[in-house]
């Protein structure tokens, strides 16, 4: 008997832990066709929410990421494209909503930052080991001098 | 000596940067609007209390005006509602609030308790007007030129000095009402209809 409640209870145990990730999510929403929502899901993670900045419109249950999320579904459903969607947001939020900015003049040297920083170091290596290895030679010099 | 130089320099260049961000870092949390120099977005919602009542926002095309976006959940609302009782008074440019997903009751209770400080109010219950004018938080107010075009953008509750440095500064400086400019290259613009139902 006592067995026989213990398994009833660990079935249930296991059907509420099957439960608990779509409990979990913020967005319950699933839209009828897949490949929509997988661009759904991944745009909704490309976008911020403008309420609480460190957080995509997807993890936000604030009420403005909810209606941007309404806003991202529709324009998909109507059959735009992810860049539309992106400049359509963009082009009220600013490119601050965009977590991946676009490459216009005002972002280009965000865009550049890395390559050029990168460059400055690889310069500054290439210097400093040649002088090392110049200055090993001198040594290396002298050293023969005595014998 | 001197190779100390080059990074000692380097160093001291970023320490002015670092000190200069720190300095506009209060600026730099109110993120500026995209429709700044842009024609202001157009919409038509139902007006509060007064239902088959359209507003649309042609209206004020040829018009200064001021876009106030509210709630009555929006605590930084209730603070500056004096102050828009006062731009009212003003006439120097009428404001017209937007209703930001709030409860019709409530909202009313709120004009009708404190005064109202708008010649009209668009309820937006979905919220989808504010998206268009990419709004993130209330209270946030617009200022609007006679060619429709969204000239400043100030988040947050407006103070007397906002008033005064933002709006009034740039509003034209007119005792009496603001005139009606003639607009001659688009003879389809239709008179601003006066607001028959507000008020």
């Amino acid at each position: 008997m006592t067995a026989g409640i213990g398994r009833i209870l660990a079935v249930v145990v296991a059907l509420l832990c099957l439960m608990s990730p779509p409990a979990l999510a913020v967005d319950p929403v699933e839209l009828d066709d897949p490949a929509l929502q997988a661009r759904y899901r991944a745009l909704s993670h490309e976008l911020r929410c403008m309420q609480c900045q460190n957080q995509s419109i997807a993890d936000s249950p604030v009420g403005l990421a909810g209606d941007l999320r309404r806003e991202v579904r529709e324009l998909l459903v109507e059959g735009r494209t992810d860049a539309e969607i992106r400049s359509h947001l963009a082009a009220r939020y600013g490119d601050f909503i965009l977590f991946r900015p676009q490459f216009n003049a005002r972002t280009a040297w965000l865009w550049a930052a890395p390559g050029v920083l990168l460059l400055i170091g690889l310069v500054v290596a290439v210097r400093v080991v040649r002088g090392r290895a110049a200055r090993a030679d001198a040594t290396d010099d002298e050293a023969d001098l005595p014998a | 000596m001197t190779r100390f130089l080059l990074p000692v320099g380097l160093f001291a260049l970023l320490v002015v940067v670092l000190a200069i961000g720190i300095q506009r870092a209060p600026q730099k949390n109110i993120i500026p609007s995209a429709l700044l120099g842009k024609p202001a977005p157009a919409f038509s919602l139902p007006e509060l209390g007064a239902p088959g009542v359209t507003f649309d926002s042609s209206a004020y095309a040829g018009r200064w005006w001021i876009l106030n976006v509210w709630g009555t959940w929006c605590v930084e609302c209730r603070a500056e509602h004096d102050m828009l009782l006062e731009m009212r008074r003003s006439g120097l440019a009428p404001i017209v609030g937007l209703n930001w997903k709030d409860d019709d009751v409530e909202a009313q209770r709120w004009l009708a308790q404190l005064g109202n400080p708008y010649e009209r109010v668009p309820v937006d219950a979905e919220g989808r007007v504010a998206i268009d004018w990419g709004v993130y938080g209330a209270p946030e107010t617009f200022l609007i030129d006679p060619q429709g075009v969204v000239v400043h953008r100030h988040v947050g509750p407006i103070t007397a000095e906002v008033w005064d440095a933002e709006f009034r500064s740039r509003l034209p400086r007119s005792d009496a009402p603001p005139t009606m400019p003639v607009p001659d290259a688009d003879t389809s613009v239709v008179e601003p209809a006066p607001a028959g139902a507000a008020s």
